[in-house]
């Protein structure tokens, strides 16, 4: 949520970066329960994957480079950045059901689990934009151009 | 930077918000019968003793109720700053609130001056430790961004909405005057254009993007439209005292600006809302969109009851209240609670899972059937309340019953969240 990081005096990119891809996750969360709503099994299996995919991608940008470099500046591993991990584990789970509701073509558990989903991961983002994500432009600020090009080369 | 912030994950116990949210409909129940038993006549008058009885049912006993109990839990868990000891005051607040409310609308209803004093202590002391602990948590915020301003500033306004009715309490219990005639019109205007309103647009702000996924608000809204709305309220509270309550052109200019904020705010949200990206059925949708047509027709009335001199018929303000407290505050709120109670149920529940397995789904723990029910009861009585506000003979009864049905629906989609707490809860300790 851009509206509440107007910090553009600290910002060193990462944490726009990491904004907009909340975002697109977000559109691609929308698409896939859009298609499973409309009962449209095909194209549900298809965004649900592009979905679990960009999922996956934001966990790896966050705990394989994000983190761990915030971490060994701060030396604060039990910090903010392992509530952060435990909640992705949290989405893991909801998500690995998601997929099991998809393959059972059980519209009601996947829109269950989706709109559980939804509140889970919004106030997921709203901690990591309002808090995390300053602290992360402040610490790794010097390091900001080297980090992007690694980030995007996330897969 | 505070980094301690993000450590606080978990919020408050789930006691801590549900005691709140579970008490809320009783009073409404008790509204409904307050206004079973004297009738029409409470539609009549608007400052009659039934009449502020009712009001303070509803504005104090379902929405301040719940509204605290939201806060409470939020703000720890979206800013990172805990409430300090937060079981003791949530105790304290409840107890104070609903003990409070109790006995200042049985003072009204039954002419016992005693019991309305005991309630405005009561009320006070409960509201006082909740400001109190509220403050100190929004000054640990780690980040001061707008929403955590938008909750400053609301929690000031209940504040000053609190010192107001507490000289108007000092003229009904202990027939001490108030300081200035204008008390009679900012006690209102604290509660409803401060702390209500203000709370609603700056939630609004972050929560309406969301969970409907609909593009932001516009930046120069988001950073001005609360303070804008907060700085006309202290003009215009300012000129009415000079005045002593009465109304200059400077006062209804301020006036007529707030109704016009409000309406923009109401009338963005449902342009945004119209353009979401989450297209499926949401109770909590449908909620924002009475609210905000409610919040409309409200601003507008008042906004041309204020402009124009009259004379206005009693009707005119007793409508506005509906509209603003039961259609605007009471539909917004119904409508968050359907997305927060399912959730914290769920995510306690799932936080005490082993690894690996899931707790029932949000619609698992309270079907989208049982809540589309109660909404539309909801509708039903606010339809019928604004019909008794202009026709008091024969549409009063029929109003109290409607607000009595969705009270006892309320109530029992509440009491089957907590069920399918408690049970999972047991399984998962059997």
């Amino acid at each position: 949520m851009a509206s509440i990081t107007h910090m553009e005096n600290i910002m060193t990119g990462i944490g726009d970066y990491m904004i907009h891809h909340h975002k697109q996750c977000d559109e691609v969360f929308a698409r896939a329960e859009d298609a499973v709503g409309a009962a449209d099994w095909q194209r549900a299996q298809a965004e649900f994957e592009a979905f679990a995919h960009q999922m996956d991608r934001h966990f790896d940008m966050e705990e394989n480079l994000l983190f761990p470099e915030f971490e060994k500046k701060t030396g604060h591993a039990g910090g903010p950045t392992q509530v952060m991990r435990m909640e992705h584990d949290q989405m893991r789970v909801v998500i690995h059901d998601m997929r099991s509701a998809l393959e059972a073509k059980d519209a009601e558990q996947y829109l269950g689990l989706s709109e559980t989903f939804l509140v889970l991961m919004q106030q997921h983002n709203f901690k990591e934009e309002g808090i995390l994500y300053n602290m992360i432009d402040q610490v790794l600020g010097d390091q900001g151009e080297k980090l992007l090009a690694q980030l995007d080369s996330v897969v | 930077m505070n980094q301690a912030g993000l450590q606080i994950e978990q919020g408050p116990p789930i006691s801590v918000p549900f005691r709140f949210f579970l008490v809320a409909p009783v009073f409404l129940l008790l509204a409904a019968a307050a206004l079973l038993w004297r009738g029409p006549m409470v539609f009549e008058a608007r400052l009659s003793p039934a009449a502020i009885a009712i009001a303070h049912l509803f504005a104090l006993g379902f929405m301040a109720m719940i509204m605290i109990g939201a806060m409470m839990q939020m703000l720890p868990v979206l800013q990172g700053s805990p409430v300090p000891k937060p079981r003791a005051t949530a105790a304290v607040t409840h107890a104070g609130v609903g003990l409070g409310t109790l006995a200042l609308a049985a003072g009204f209803l039954f002419g016992e001056r005693w019991l309305l004093k005991a309630g405005v202590l009561a009320l006070a002391a409960g509201f006082l430790v909740f400001v109190a602990a509220l403050l100190v948590c929004l000054g640990r915020a780690p980040s001061q961004n707008h929403t955590v301003r938008a909750m400053w500033m609301a929690v000031l306004s209940l504040l000053v909405a609190v010192v107001f009715g507490v000289m108007l309490a000092m003229l009904f219990g202990w027939g001490i005057a108030p300081p200035n005639s204008s008390v009679h019109s900012l006690h209102p205007g604290w509660s409803l254009l401060g702390w209500t309103g203000l709370l609603v647009v700056g939630v609004g702000f972050e929560l309406v993007p969301m969970l409907q996924m609909t593009p932001h608000y516009p930046k120069p809204m988001t950073r001005y439209l609360s303070v804008a709305i907060l700085a006309l309220l202290v003009l215009w509270s300012a000129v009415l005292w000079i005045d002593d309550g009465r109304w200059g052109a400077f006062a209804v200019a301020c006036a007529v600006a707030m109704a016009v904020a409000y309406m923009l705010f109401a009338v963005m949200t449902m342009v945004l809302q119209q353009r979401r990206r989450r297209r499926l059925p949401d109770v909590t949708l449908d909620f924002w969109r009475v609210g905000m047509g409610s919040l409309i027709g409200a601003s507008l009335a008042w906004g041309v009851r204020v402009a124009w001199p009259g004379p206005w018929p009693e009707s005119m303000d007793i409508l506005i209240g509906v509209l603003a407290m039961f259609g605007f505050a009471g539909s917004v709120i119904s409508g968050m609670l359907y997305k927060i109670m399912p959730f914290l149920a769920w995510f306690h529940l799932q936080s005490m899972c082993g690894p690996g397995t899931l707790a029932p789904n949000m619609k698992k723990i309270l079907p989208d059937a049982r809540q589309r029910l109660q909404f539309r009861s909801q509708v039903l009585a606010l339809v019928l309340f604004c019909a008794a506000a202009l026709w008091p003979g024969p549409f009063v009864y029929p109003a109290a019953l409607a607000l009595a049905a969705t009270a006892v629906l309320l109530e029992m989609n509440m009491l089957i969240v907590v069920r399918a707490y408690r049970d999972n809860l047991k399984q998962m300790r059997a």
